[in-house]
């Protein structure tokens, strides 16, 4: 049995498939609960009970939005090139999804442990733009080119300072192996090994950053309501709207992902005591996306040109500067080598 | 080095305004949610609300109204259509009392300008249809509104009578 699954061409194909299963299902049921999560923490702030009728309190809303949404009609706007039209989504939805091939859930439960990981992550989430651009494009209509036009601009400004961000961190653990990364934030002091504390001021600017990549409030400029009716998304309805709104949410849950990875130790396990393990994995990506929903609930919406700023004029000098910074601390091991812990011998 | 305002730019880089919106946030977040489960749990009405009409009669079954047309002459959105004509006995009756429904602002000028308390707008607002047509109403559709809501409306009556 063991054979065929590692030596025949077959059973290597049925295992990475099982593998992905393994992996999109759960996490397309964990969206589930995290869509109605994400509702009813904005309906808590406003001192409303947000969905509360379909199952136990509420909690099938998001298969009952699915089956609604998969029933409906799919309207074609007039001139719309058809092709891109129905691509956009997929390529929205496929590429948040194949990021999580690298994301390592556990120490050795990751898909594909390739050394480049990071690269990876942020070559395909800068491809995510595409979905968006091709979206705004096909539906052939004002509001939705404007909406894709600026969600391309934003998506790529901060695209740089994330990748700043992450150079820090790069340089810190001498790896772009996410496993690698989270295996050099072990120590002895649990939570105060992690990366969030040599990288403090990263870890706010990682976040801002991941909520303006994803097109999250405060810089949901791209679907701003009371200007673009809803970006790029207006003209799609039924099934390739249902897979835009997914590949968003899919996108930020990855951004929970990395940062807890990179900042927040993975599975490792906050208290010294405590086993490593998956169950930690799981409680910072749930907590990371508590924070998104929250800000989305607090935060009034950016000005275009205050997100241009933003990004070009704080993030960019900042992010660079903290890298010349990293790169210091770590080659002359200022703060009893706080900034240069590599674990692998590359 | 003009003029920087020191404590704002400490605040702006401190994300000061965002720990606070949390703060904030968080104490709403737990705090009781004043929704109502509305098919399930309804909200109190006043005695004046004004909601669908109904046309009332006396404890001896007599209908009140006496076609004086008063309601259909204040109408602002000229709903109300009647037509009247004297009964056997004697009496004048209304043979025709429709309200449109649709076309209804629910001000409520019908009910202060009837002398009898005959046509009156109760307490009920759920009564939404699935056509158009169902909404023009007719005497004996008023009529049976007026008996199905009468102990409601007579209590709304005697509630609101001191303030008339």
């Amino acid at each position: 049995m063991a054979d065929f699954f590692y030596n025949t061409n077959l059973g290597i194909f049925l295992l990475i498939v099982g593998q992905v299963l393994l992996i999109v299902v759960p996490l397309l049921v964990a969206l589930a609960f995290l869509l109605y999560g994400d509702r009813k923490v904005w309906a808590a702030v406003q001192l409303r009970r947000g969905p509360n009728v379909v199952g136990f309190f509420g909690l099938l809303q998001s298969f009952a939005d699915f089956i609604k949404y998969a029933v409906k009609e799919i309207v074609y706007p007039a001139g719309a090139d058809k092709f891109v039209f129905l691509m956009a989504p997929m390529v929205s939805l496929v590429m948040a999804l194949i990021a999580w091939a690298v994301i390592p859930f556990n120490d050795g439960w990751v898909l594909s442990d390739i050394n480049v990981a990071i690269l990876y992550v942020f070559a395909v989430s800068s491809l995510e733009v595409y979905g968006v651009i091709m979206g705004g494009w096909a539906s052939n209509s004002k509001y939705p080119f404007l909406g894709s036009l600026r969600s391309a601009a934003q998506m790529i400004s901060y695209e740089v300072s994330i990748g700043l961000i992450i150079i820090g961190v790069i340089i810190s653990s001498g790896s772009m192996n996410l496993t690698h990364i989270v295996q050099a934030q072990d120590g002895n002091y649990g939570i105060f090994s992690w990366y969030w504390l040599p990288h403090f001021p990263m870890m706010f600017l990682f976040l801002i950053s991941a909520l303006a990549e994803t097109n999250r409030p405060p810089f949901d400029l791209p679907e701003a309501e009371s200007e673009l009716v809803a970006g790029y998304q207006v003209e799609y309805s039924s099934t390739p709207f249902l897979l835009f709104m997914i590949g968003e949410y899919v996108a930020i849950v990855l951004m929970c992902a990395l940062m807890s990875l990179f900042f927040f130790g993975g599975w490792l396990s906050p208290i010294p005591g405590l086993p490593d393990g998956i169950l930690w994995m799981f409680a910072k990506i749930v907590f990371f996306f508590f924070i998104f929903a929250m800000v989305k609930a607090i935060t009034p919406r950016y000005r275009y040109d205050q997100l241009m700023r933003l990004g070009w004029k704080v993030f960019l000098p900042f992010s660079l500067i903290w890298v010349v910074f990293v790169a210091f601390a770590a080659r002359f091991e200022w703060f009893w080598g706080a900034y240069v812990r590599w674990t692998t011998g590359s | 080095m003009a003029n920087i305002d020191y404590k704002r730019a400490a605040g702006y880089w401190l994300l000061t305004d965002f720990f606070k919106g949390f703060g904030l946030g968080m104490k709403y977040f737990f705090k009781p949610k004043p929704t109502l489960n509305y098919p399930h749990e309804k909200g109190y009405l006043s005695p004046r609300f004004r909601g669908e009409h109904a046309l009332r009669r006396y404890p001896n079954g007599e209908e009140r109204c006496i076609a004086c047309k008063l309601c259909e002459a204040i109408c602002p959105a000229q709903a109300i259509t009647i037509d009247a004509e004297p009964r056997d006995d004697g009496s004048r009756r209304t043979t025709r009392y429709d309200i449109d429904m649709t076309k209804c602002i629910y001000c409520g000028f019908c009910q202060e300008a009837c002398p009898v308390d005959a046509i009156v707008e109760g307490p009920n607002f759920e009564f939404a249809t699935e056509t158009r047509e169902e909404l023009f109403y007719d005497k004996e559709k008023l009529l049976d509104n007026g008996e199905r809501w009468e102990a409601e409306i007579a209590r709304n009556l005697e509630l609101d009578a001191p303030y008339r």
